[in-house]
């Protein structure tokens, strides 16, 4: 010591600086999985209750629309009615041609929503596929998925549904499922692309090269390890995506290239309802509205889940 | 030891008084589940000119008290209790406009992490006008190359004009240090200055500081995780503990005579002493086993010596893009023999880009080499189809550096023990179970364990289920990359000692990559040191640790922080 005061010695008094066992377990709460501690974070959300709640109601009206009106929704339609005002057992009044409009909603949800999951389910299924290959083969494989999904992402969904629509086989067989299909050629890029990135990030993680170095063959480690550790974007995507095609679905059907008018779906009413929008908009205000809520909902779960499943908010 | 008689002399008048003093500080944060104590009962006093040192273990509330002295708590602290008086003056609740002006001027910062501190895009020079503006100095090309000058960059001018992804890691904490001390401090906050360098360039820009401030007669609040390292740089170390100063004294006497239990504990633990304490041991004739039992470690003795593990010539070269289709080659090892005997430890030590994580790598065959062979049991391990492969990776497991990256975080404890053991077809359910609590029990994790998920553990509960991942094999050999850098100190003792153990009881054989020496004084056999890819020195440890022949390795061995105490070996 150089300094030529005297320093003294503090020592703390024991009982007041008990010594903790080091690195104890903690055993006294229950396990946490991610997906456990999402559900408790979600619970408690209220924009996820209000839209789970939605959602699930939209659900059974598509499966069940016998339980929400007994009007038949195509052949009760009387032209005597054409445009008429609300009457008993027929709430939201009728359209041009006379068809209760508010069975027609309860019918025409079942289309709107398969073709939202169809399209979704199978976009997951390419697009994760082609975007796992290639983000954790990195390499050419890469390359070519990378601008093979560039060709389909430049084309215009719009522009692409009218050519693809006018090939003579979808033109023959036109119903959800040429829509679906429709909605997947040009929709996969977009889940592909989120896949990859999220693939990139966990490739590299040590407990990917611990489960290679265990004798895990290098497609395992991409199902059993990298996979999991990537879904989250993808489940917040596909929720959000959902509530798109839906929209893309009226749009086409909008345009006269969607559904067949004989199915019923609301892109279709919006359709019709453009004749009488002078002198009836509600025609047009019902099935836009039951459109809205339905993509809302499915855009505010992709929310919720986003801010659930962030990693960067799971540290304890 | 930092103050020179120099500045004590000059600094005589005002010696009464201290410069900084912390009195009973108290400071909580606000969390989702409340307010939370984050430091209690602090108090702490530096004199004009004195070096000080903070030590604990991470949550220890060291930086936080270090940040209440400069006013930079996070949004959600504050100091409830206690004063902290600068040259007297009561700071703790002092208004913005009072500490943006002590900042700088009166109250310098060196930050802890040289990659993340500096703003990528802005050149140095503008980094350090920018503070020499803010706080009303003449801030001229010129100004700005004598600041970068005075902390030891060399052509500084044309330093001041580059960005910091031109620097390497040692002249960003230099360029740091020219920022904290730009405006001729009273006192200098160093938090953790050096902890992400490499020894020797640690040694060098701490004894940079350590000049720098005793010439201009700053004082230094050094906070660190390393005790070896605080007892050698600092006048007096505070010792913190779960928000408490639990010990405080002059350093030397602090490691002799620890009286808190957790000192006690923490000098006993402290790798930097442990070597420092088998060097003097070795030289009064104190067998080293000996010195190592009071440091709770199993000694072993290599019974066998058969070669388990032989390295012949291994090079790796990897091609580096640089344009249009064409590529340097940069060779990350180059013609690396050495080979490790069964049942022993062996250490490669290296600085950072040494190779040594490469060599790890081809030794557990998940990269290829360029040329040379590794014979693993008689075998060349690049000649075996993939069948063998997998046989191979039975016998030789990893353990990584990052407890908090080598779990899946997907995966509960339980499946993460059991994946080995389903990816090989070992046993049924039932077996397997009964294994995976065996394997808790030998890590000494309670089986209650096997629920719960990585995030739930702390940094050295995974890495015990890291050891009980590779264990589960029954392995032969063990490549530990890194494996008790990132744990604080007195976990790293228990880790060390609980492979120590599982070595003694299984017969394992280690291949210990590390870069910390005082950690394979404690731990190795033999010693690979390895410096640019190339193997420079090997040796058993006795032998590399008191004779070294070449001078990178007595260059490394200077660098370990405490290697300049003079410790009588019944410190412990």
């Amino acid at each position: 010591m150089k300094t030529n005061r005297t320093l003294e010695h503090f020592v703390a008094p024991v009982e007041e600086t008990p010594l903790l066992a080091t690195d104890a377990v903690k055993v006294d709460e229950a396990p946490l999985s991610l997906w456990a501690d999402a559900w408790r974070k979600l619970r408690r959300r209220p924009l996820f209750i209000i839209s789970a709640v939605m959602i699930a109601l939209i659900i059974v009206v598509a499966v069940f629309p016998g339980l929400f009106t007994q009007v038949a929704p195509d052949n009760g339609c009387e032209l005597a009615n054409s445009n008429g005002a609300p009457t008993e057992g027929h709430p939201l009044g009728f359209t041009f041609q006379g068809c209760d409009i508010y069975s027609r909603i309860i019918h025409g949800t079942q289309a709107s929503l398969m073709v939202g999951v169809f399209s979704v389910i199978s976009v997951l299924i390419i697009g994760v596929t082609f975007g796992a290959l290639a983000g954790f083969f990195g390499g050419w494989v890469d390359t070519f998925f990378a601008r093979l999904g560039d060709i389909f992402f430049a084309l215009p969904i719009v522009l692409g549904a009218l050519v693809l629509t006018q090939l003579p086989l979808m033109r023959e067989n036109r119903g959800v499922w040429t829509v679906v299909l429709v909605l997947v050629v040009l929709g996969w890029p977009q889940m592909a692309r989120i896949t990859r990135g999220a693939v990139i990030e966990v490739r590299n993680a040590d407990f990917v090269t611990a489960a290679r170095s265990l004798g895990v063959s290098r497609l395992g480690s991409l199902v059993s390890h990298v996979l999991p550790n990537a879904l989250a974007p993808i489940i917040v995507l596909a929720t959000m995506e959902l509530g798109v095609f839906i929209v893309a679905e009226a749009t086409l059907s909008f345009l006269g290239i969607g559904m067949p008018g004989s199915v019923m779906s609301w892109g279709n009413d919006i359709s019709a309802a453009q004749s009488s929008i002078r002198t009836n908009p509600a025609v047009l205000l019902y099935p836009a509205t039951a459109l809205s809520i339905t993509v809302l909902s499915f855009i505010m779960l992709g929310d919720a889940l986003r801010d659930a499943l962030d990693p960067k908010s799971r540290q304890r | 030891m930092t103050t020179s008689d120099v500045t004590i002399l000059e600094a005589g008048t005002q010696a009464d008084r201290p410069l900084l003093e912390i009195r009973d500080l108290a400071i909580s944060f606000k969390t989702g589940s409340g307010e939370v104590q984050a430091v209690r009962n602090a108090h702490l006093t530096i004199m004009p000119g004195e070096t000080v040192a903070i030590v604990g273990e991470s949550g220890s509330g060291k930086s936080t008290t270090a940040l209440a002295a400069i006013g930079l708590l996070p949004g959600n602290g504050r100091v409830a209790g206690g004063q902290i008086l600068l040259d007297g003056e009561d700071i703790s609740h002092a208004s913005e406009k009072r500490m943006i002006e002590l900042r700088g001027n009166i109250i310098g910062m060196v930050p802890q992490d040289p990659m993340s501190n500096l703003n990528p895009v802005w050149k140095i020079g503008d980094q350090v006008r920018e503070t020499l503006k803010a706080n009303g100095r003449p801030s001229g090309p010129d100004d700005v190359a004598k600041v970068l000058a005075q902390a030891g960059l060399p052509d500084a001018a044309r330093r001041a004009k580059q960005y910091p992804h031109e620097f390497s890691g040692g002249m960003r904490q230099r360029a740091l240090i020219a920022i904290g001390l730009s405006c001729q401090p009273r006192l200098l906050i160093a938090d953790e200055p050096t902890s992400a360098l490499d020894v020797t360039v640690q040694r060098q820009i701490l004894d940079h500081l350590e000049k720098m401030t005793s010439e201009l007669g700053t004082s230094v609040l050094l906070i660190t995780h390393d005790l070896g390292l605080a007892a050698e740089r600092a006048d007096k170390v505070v010792v913190m503990y779960r928000g408490n100063v639990v010990e405080a004294g002059p350093s030397l006497e602090l490691l002799q005579n620890p009286q808190h239990p957790y000192t006690q504990r923490l000098v006993a633990s402290a790798p930097s002493l442990a070597s420092r304490r088998i060097q003097v041991a070795k030289q009064l004739g104190v067998p080293t086993e000996e010195v190592l039992a009071s440091a709770e470690t199993v000694a072993v003795e290599p019974a066998m010596t058969e070669d388990v593990l032989q390295i012949q010539n291994l090079s790796k070269v990897f091609k580096l893009r640089s344009g249009f289709g064409k590529s340097t080659d940069f060779t990350a090892v180059d013609d690396v023999s050495f080979s490790v005997k069964r049942g022993t430890t062996t250490a490669i030590v290296g600085e950072s880009g040494s190779g040594k994580s490469t060599v790890a790598q081809m030794v557990l065959n998940l990269l290829e080499p360029t040329s040379g062979k590794i014979i693993f049991d008689g075998v060349d391990t690049s000649a075996l189809n993939s069948k063998e492969i997998f046989a191979f990776r039975r016998r030789v497991q990893p353990i990584f550096q990052d407890p908090y990256g080598s779990l899946d975080p997907m995966y509960n404890i339980y499946r993460t023990i059991e994946e080995p053991l389903r990816v090989h077809k070992i046993g049924d359910k039932v077996s397997r179970e009964k294994k995976v609590r065996e394997l808790l029990d030998q890590v000494s994790l309670p089986q209650s364990t096997m629920q719960r998920y990585p995030n739930e553990l702390s940094g050295g509960q995974r890495q015990r289920v890291a050891i009980a991942r590779a264990l589960a094999l029954d392995p032969e050999v063990i490549i530990c990359d890194e494996a008790v850098s990132a744990l604080d100190v007195l976990v790293q003792a228990q880790v060390l000692n609980l492979l120590a153990e599982l070595q003694s009881r299984l017969g394992l054989t280690y291949l210990f990559i590390t870069h910390d020496l005082a950690v394979v004084r404690q731990i190795a056999d033999h010693v690979c040191v390895m410096e640019k890819g190339k193997l420079v020195e090997t040796g058993s440890t006795d032998d590399v640790f008191d004779a070294p022949r070449q001078d990178y390795t007595k260059a490394l061995l200077h660098a370990i922080p405490g290697a300049r105490l003079m410790l009588p070996p019944e410190v412990a």
